[in-house]
């Protein structure tokens, strides 16, 4: 487009090699192992009747305490991002909540699917034709 | 106030996604599809939240992360010295590519100092596309260096904006340090068709890296 190319930045020459954290965080377990990473899925086991007024609002002003409110939300299929989003409470909040709520047998945690690790050749595969769909 | 660091208009996610039309493995609770992720790191500014939202089929939502005074380590709380927590926000996006299968696409913020919360955020992951723009080229270099690091597969997407300078991508390539195996493209985040090469490149890295056999 321009005819005098400006100069881009080169990365790396003035700094000192970075480093990678070591892993810090407790890996969003359960204590009966449940694994809450932002797209596991969750869903109530027996969700009560909807009381939509209840979960609407923030955090400051919603009449309904954490716990139900996520049980409510739960009623439907929700990635625990989800959850966070629309409950508008920090994600570290969300886990510790919900990890509770799975030990107590109110929800369960479906996973992703897939394994802990990266997607296999099977899944990525699986992701690029739905992807050509689109 | 540096507690805003994401690029998303501030407030209002949507309450509930009722509005949305509703995906059918949403209502069935005996089952969960399987839920992949793509995570979109990049500078402030750079157009992760257009990106997300451009091919998103829902209202993109935000989530939020603590950020405590141990990362005081890689933050410089000098202009701050008050401040111990710091609020960092998290756009996401969600595509549903089949009956039991649905893509998350997260828009992290790039900095060195959200690196705590990456750790956790791409486990599982599919890979990161490093968004950049060249005007500012320099915004990229930490999330770089941390995907280079970390193993997780990744590419380079210039969002070109109207009015910049048009760059190859050799010329990025170049800048950035970035070995021939990389995929680095020059992208429109506005546009979906630009968006879904982009997902598709990386993908398609993705599954070139990945080994036959499982782990």
């Amino acid at each position: 487009m321009s005819s005098t190319p400006k100069k881009l930045p080169v990365r790396g020459g003035d700094r000192k090699p970075a480093r990678v954290r070591p892993y810090s965080l407790t890996g969003g377990r359960t204590r009966f192992g449940h694994v809450l990473l932002v797209e596991t899925f969750v869903a109530a086991l027996d969700a009560p009747e909807e009381r939509r007024e209840l979960t609407n609002g923030s955090l400051a002003t919603r009449v309904m305490p954490e716990m139900r409110a996520i049980v409510e939300l739960c009623r439907r299929m929700r990635t625990v991002a989800e959850i966070a989003a629309l409950l508008k409470m920090p994600l570290g909040v969300v886990r510790v909540l919900l990890s509770d709520l799975a030990d107590q047998g109110k929800i369960r945690v479906y996973g992703t699917g897939h394994g802990p690790g990266q997607p296999d050749r099977a899944l990525l595969e699986r992701v690029l034709s739905g992807l050509r769909r689109l | 106030m540096d507690s805003v660091v994401s690029d998303a208009s501030p407030g209002v996610s949507p309450l509930l996604d009722d509005e949305e039309q509703l995906q059918a493995w949403q209502t069935d609770r005996t089952r969960a599809p399987i839920a992949t992720k793509i995570v979109v790191a990049g500078g402030f500014g750079v157009g992760k939240t257009t990106l997300v939202s451009t091919v998103s089929e829902i209202t993109p939502l935000q989530t939020e992360a603590l950020m405590t005074e141990a990362s005081e380590e890689t933050d410089d709380l000098t202009d701050t010295p008050e401040k111990l927590t710091t609020t960092v926000a998290m756009d996401f996006g969600r595509i549903t590519l089949d009956d039991d299968l649905v893509l998350y696409l997260f828009g992290t913020p790039g900095q060195q100092r959200f690196w705590f919360m990456w750790d956790d955020l791409v486990r599982g992951a599919i890979g990161a596309v490093v968004l950049a723009d060249t005007r500012r080229l320099a915004d990229c270099f930490p999330a770089l260096d941390y995907f280079e690091s970390s193993g997780l597969p990744y590419m380079v997407a210039v969002n070109h904006f109207d009015g910049s300078e048009r760059f190859e991508p050799e010329d990025v390539r170049e800048a950035l340090t970035i070995p021939a195996r990389i995929p680095v493209m020059i992208m429109d985040a506005r546009r979906r068709i630009s968006v879904i090469e982009t997902l598709l490149a990386l993908v398609g890295h993705a599954l070139d890296v990945t080994p036959e056999q499982p782990r």
